[in-house]
């Protein structure tokens, strides 16, 4: 690949292209319409033809080069053990300040290969997906300029040499986020989404560019190649105190992105957005960016052990509290929400015993199956009529059997099933935790491993089985399956998490560990102890059994889903009464929102209350309003000297002449 | 005294513009009022082939600086820098004038082979080397804009305005050639590099001082500082509003072309003498610009005191005398730039917003104009930061590197006023700002219904977004144009 600035210029075109067209074609609607009260109706066939064609066009283009710049990268890694070095392509300077610049340079190596090339596939579907999904919204041309838009930061995200051009994709995928959530933004509830995002994402960031100074300070620059720096002083061995300092605020910066304790809280509003988007951003690419910034770091966090015992933690608890959440939520894309939050959990668990190459994995796995339960989701919402309570779902099975199908394959896959994707990529984090040791860490994700099959199961069993409830609407009896431009995404992403783990098939189940050599010289390898092959299958048989058992249980519980839809599970309803308050804590997900609004909010209110009424208003008004008399006064007095009259006027010029030549006599 | 014929090649601009303003001026005679439009368009036409005129006799030149007809004229890159703006600043004010005149009861023939002539006063200033020169090249300036002050005859105000600007003018300009002549008497000369020459090699007379102390006041008020500024407000709001934008950006730009000239290269030598007072002067301007400005409800004498200051911060520059690197003589061509971008910018909005005709502008004619009308809002809030010196904008850069030239030369405490000056400016640009996003307003504005001056302010808001934005090429550019001359 000899331009790569072409990959995130493409879709930045589209954006261009279709923000243009949709301003005017809204401003000349806008015109036409005025005065008439009429709700504004669907785009024209020819303006909706051109913002797909844009749309799914640029994306399109951008996907083939990444995957021409895929190609070598995974031909060299069956061949050389080392890889292909990577490239740095350097645009034009963007700043300079004394001897300190910073470059619009690209960076392509195996690990922002493997990045691009999925981003912009499952990206590309999702393009289509939308341009059945959004045909009736008159916001179409906004809905894909801003869909190109995100595309164009995300790639720069994933392209960037240095931390602060990687930080222009990470606050552009945090716009366009937040911009997409609140894409009806006459509802309220999607205005406060978006804003929720973007605040929780604030604290975030301000880990992340404290980080970013950080790493200059240490290395004296803030391009990647400070990985290889710390390569080199993990050999002189040791690392100072900063290290660590620079490891956490990373991580901070990666948990805003990627939804992790504290800062999970707004990834489940941000369903508010439509339904493609939470595929595309929500699950599958933006909330991945902190995993990849903490494998493009890999080399710094091994220097500083406890930073990355700490990010395993804040993973496995947020994989298995996430995941109790959804076992008890019924809005359909909340449940998924959840566990995306899960995964991401396991994701950094990888991460954190040392096991990058896996977390990678998992999030190269997780993009298809989650995308398709997404879509699948979103599929499930049009065919009812924008009803999102699985409650009044039910006995969609038949009625809309391609989503279905799709949905049910990706179930199994993210449940962990051999032999599709998320078992392999799941079974590697598990395996990576026994190997180096962290038996707790690896109990806690074999149990989640178990509380997603379940919830993935419920989630399953009450949209397609048993009988219709659609409740006072009836839209059960009513819905029908998608168009093909949905579908026809739905399979291809649902073939993908079937096939998808077999790169990363384990040396125990006579694979090669393929993904693990091909990603070889982007991420670093800590020494982890190898397992004997028979105990290896031994974890792998177990956390199946875990699966299996989740599934059954959620089979037995919801099965045959033929209760009202007040308590679709008897047996389920039965155990909630039983369980009492835990019950309503789980059910009201651990009442985190309240928990946050009680201790960060409303002292934050009432510091804020205090500084405006008795700070600002009392003390710093004062002095304002106080020199702002003294210079009105001042005013008043050159008033007095303006008097419009010429004779005056050359008596204070002859004076201004006079004290000029006095001054210098005197001098 | 027979000159090369090459020299005449040198001011072929200039000569081109003299005459296709006399053109104007006489074919006006044949033109009715509804076709006056041609007029304008033909004098915009004339100022753009000058400036395409200025490049090839530049090129044709050959290596520069090359001086002209006995050292009156010279043609380097100073004077060119300042010619491109002042032919831009022409074109502005004729796009600003085209409807303002056509729908005014007074015919636009003569409006606009004035604004021409003036112009050509001021290409002249920019090039004067002589101090002879410069004297005539400014009166030429000068008594086209007294005319043009008046030009709405039957207004008071306008009349008023003129009569006030005639007065000073004159007085101005007596008390300038005073000081010029105590000057030659000294120096034996009235080129300026003689005058240099004089003083660097014999002591000069006691009443030297007072020569330059007089060519100062003189310099002050024709850029209109303090305490030589009372004329300003006045002759702004009464004068016609497309001619007030004119008056405080292209004089203000050409006398400063002319300071800097006679005060570097000519009194260069006796810096000591002057330094003092430009810094008093300095001081001065910017307390009284801005705080004048803080009282004013039109929008008119709010610009008019707001230049004040502006030509205040200027100052600072000049004060950087002494600095090796140039950067008191290029941070001023940068801040003229700007200053020219931004001003013209604010006044088309005022032209654009004249709901109530002649002389009725107010801060309240921009009452809600985000709602009416949200690109020129957002224009006119671009131009408003750019005054008040924040970034991204022109202004911004401007001031920084002024400021800094001072902080070089030595002069913190005025550097320290003029922050707090720019704090003060904050509080008048923001009651338009304010106006504009937190007042309803009536009324609905499209730029269709203004085109030309659309147009002119689209450029003013590009220019001063670019130059707020990558300052980089802009100095660059104007650190290649300064001028021969060291302490």
């Amino acid at each position: 690949m000899k331009q790569l600035w072409l990959i995130p210029v493409l879709p930045l075109a589209g954006f261009l292209l279709n923000g243009l067209v949709a301003l005017v074609a809204s401003s000349s609607r806008a015109e036409k319409e005025s005065g008439a009260d009429h709700p504004l109706a669907p785009l024209p066939y020819a303006q909706r033809l051109f913002h797909g064609v844009v749309g799914v066009g640029s994306v399109g283009l951008a996907a083939v080069l990444s995957f021409a710049a895929l190609v070598p990268y995974v031909l060299s890694s069956l061949h050389a053990p080392e890889g292909l070095a990577p490239v740095v392509q350097k645009v034009y300077t963007w700043m300079v300040a004394g001897d300190y610049s910073v470059d619009v340079a690209f960076r392509l190596d195996a690990l922002s290969a493997l990045m691009l090339s999925f981003v912009t596939f499952v990206g590309t579907l999702i393009h289509v997906y939308s341009v059945g999904y959004m045909q009736k919204d008159e916001g179409y041309g906004r809905y894909f300029s801003y869909l190109n838009l995100f595309m164009f930061a995300m790639l720069m995200l994933v392209l960037a040499d240095n931390l602060p051009l990687l930080f222009v994709g990470w606050e552009g995928v945090g716009l366009c986020s937040y911009l997409l959530i609140g894409y009806s933004y006459d509802k309220d509830f999607a205005a406060a989404a978006g804003k929720k995002a973007f605040i929780a994402n604030r604290v975030g960031d301000f880990g992340m560019v404290l980080g970013i100074f950080g790493v200059f300070a240490l290395f004296g620059t803030a391009d990647f190649s400070f990985v290889d720096l710390a390569r080199r002083q993990a050999l002189a061995g040791g690392a100072p105190l900063g290290v660590y300092a620079v490891c956490v605020l990373l991580f901070l910066g990666a948990c805003g992105k990627s939804a992790q304790v504290p800062l999970y809280v707004w990834l489940p509003d941000a369903m508010a957005g439509p339904t493609p988007v939470s595929a595309l951003i929500h699950a599958a690419t933006m909330v991945t960016a902190g995993v990849y910034l903490v494998a493009r770091c890999s080399a710094l966090f091994v220097l500083a052990p406890d930073a990355l015992t700490l990010v395993a933690w804040i993973g496995a608890g947020t994989a298995i509290f996430a995941a109790t959440i959804g076992l008890a939520q019924n809005d359909i894309k909340k449940v998924l929400a959840y566990s995306t939050v899960s995964q991401l959990g396991y994701m950094f668990l990888a991460c954190g015993v040392g096991a990058f190459s896996a977390g990678i994995f998992h999030v190269f796995t997780h993009a298809f199956f989650k995308a398709c339960l997404f879509l699948g989701s979103g599929s499930v919402i049009m065919s009812m009529h924008h009803e999102q309570d699985m409650r009044r779902m039910g006995g969609l099975a038949a009625r809309i059997p391609h989503t279905f199908r799709t949905m049910l394959v990706a179930t199994l896959a993210i449940a962990g099933i051999f032999p599709l994707a998320g078992f392999f990529s799941k079974d590697m984090i598990l395996g990576s935790a026994a190997a180096s040791g962290h038996w707790a860490l690896y109990a806690v994700g074999l149990f989640t491993a178990g509380l997603t099959a379940f919830y993935m199961f419920r989630l399953v069993s009450m949209t397609f089985f048993g009988k219709a409830r659609g409740g006072d609407h009836g839209h059960g009896e009513h819905a029908h399956e998608s168009p093909a431009t949905m579908t026809v995404p739905l399979w291809i992403l649902a073939a993908l998490s079937v096939v998808a783990g077999l790169v990363g098939v384990p040396a125990a189940l006579g694979g090669s560990d393929r993904i693990g050599r091909f990603l070889g010289a982007s991420v670093a390898h800590p020494e982890i102890h190898e397992m004997s092959h028979g105990l290896e299958i031994g974890l792998m048989l177990l956390s199946l059994g875990v699966a299996v058992t989740g599934l059954l249980w959620a089979w037995r519980w919801y099965g045959k889903a033929d209760g009202p839809a007040e308590a679709v599970s008897p047996q389920a309803h039965a155990f909630y009464e039983k369980a009492g308050a835990l019950g309503r804590l789980v059910a009201n997900k651990w009442n985190v929102d309240e928990g946050i609004e009680v201790l960060v909010l409303s002292p934050f209110w009432k510091i804020g209350t205090f500084l405006w009424r008795g700070f600002d208003a009392l003390f710093i008004d004062g002095i304002a309003n106080a020199s702002a008399f003294l210079v009105e006064l001042a005013g008043d007095l050159l008033r007095f000297f303006t008097t419009g009259h010429v004779r005056n006027y050359a008596l204070a010029f002859t004076l201004g002449v006079a004290v000029f030549l006095v001054y210098v006599w005197v001098r | 005294m027979p000159f090369p014929a090459g020299d005449t090649l040198l001011i072929l601009p200039e000569l081109f513009l003299t005459a296709a303003a006399s053109f104007v001026l006489l074919w006006a005679t044949f033109v009715s009022r509804p076709r006056e439009r041609g007029l304008a368009f033909f004098s915009i036409g004339a100022l753009a082939a000058t400036g395409l005129l200025l490049f090839v006799s530049a090129r044709m030149a050959g290596t520069l600086p090359r001086s002209a007809f006995g050292g009156m004229f010279a043609m380097d890159r100073f004077g060119l820098y300042f010619k491109g703006i002042l032919l831009l600043v022409g074109i502005v004010t004729i796009l600003f004038s085209l409807r303002f005149i056509s729908v005014s009861p007074y015919p636009g023939g003569e409006y606009y082979g004035l604004i021409l002539f003036s112009t050509v006063g001021m290409l002249f200033m920019a090039s004067g080397t002589h101090l002879a020169s410069i004297v005539v090249a400014l009166e030429l300036m000068a008594l086209s804009q007294y005319v043009l002050a008046g030009y709405f005859k039957r207004e008071t105000k306008s009349l008023e305005a003129s009569a006030k600007y005639f007065v000073l003018g004159a007085f101005s300009s007596g008390v300038l050639i005073y000081g010029i002549s105590l000057v030659y008497g000294a120096a034996g000369t009235l080129s300026l590099a003689g005058i240099a020459t004089a003083f660097t090699t014999a002591k000069p007379p006691a009443f030297l001082v007072i020569g330059i102390i007089f060519v100062g006041c003189g310099m002050f008020f024709k850029i209109a500082s303090a305490p030589f500024h009372v004329w300003a407000p006045d002759v702004y709001e009464g004068a016609p509003t497309p001619i007030s934008a004119f008056f405080a950006v292209g004089p203000k730009l050409a006398a400063y072309a002319i300071f800097a000239r006679i005060f570097f290269v000519g009194f260069g030598p006796r810096a000591g003498d002057w330094s003092a007072i430009i810094a008093a002067s300095a001081a001065l301007t910017m307390v009284v610009g801005n705080v004048g400005a803080l009282m004013q409800t039109n929008v008119k004498r709010l610009l008019g005191y707001s230049s004040i200051g502006h030509a205040g911060y200027a100052l600072l520059g000049l004060l950087a005398y002494g600095d090796a690197s140039g950067i008191g003589l290029w941070s001023i061509l940068v801040y003229l730039l700007a200053y020219a971008f931004m001003n013209l910018g604010a006044f088309g909005l005022v032209i654009l917003l004249e709901s109530k005709g002649y002389a009725g502008e107010s801060v309240d004619d921009f009452n809600g104009l985000a709602a009416k009308n949200p690109w020129l809002a957002a224009a006119m809030l671009v131009f408003l930061l750019s005054l008040a010196g924040i970034p991204p904008t022109a202004g911004f850069v401007g001031k920084y590197f002024l400021f800094s030239a001072a902080m070089k030369a030595g002069w913190f405490w005025l550097s320290l006023l003029a922050v707090l000056m720019s704090a003060v400016s904050l509080f008048y640009y923001f009651r338009i700002a304010r106006a504009m996003y937190l007042v309803e307003g009536e009324g609905t504005l499209h730029w269709r219904e203004e085109p030309a001056v659309s147009a002119a302010i689209a450029l003013c808001a590009a220019g001063t977004l670019a130059m707020g934005i990558l300052p980089g090429p802009f100095v660059q550019f104007a650190r290649t144009c300064l001028l021969p001359f060291g302490p």
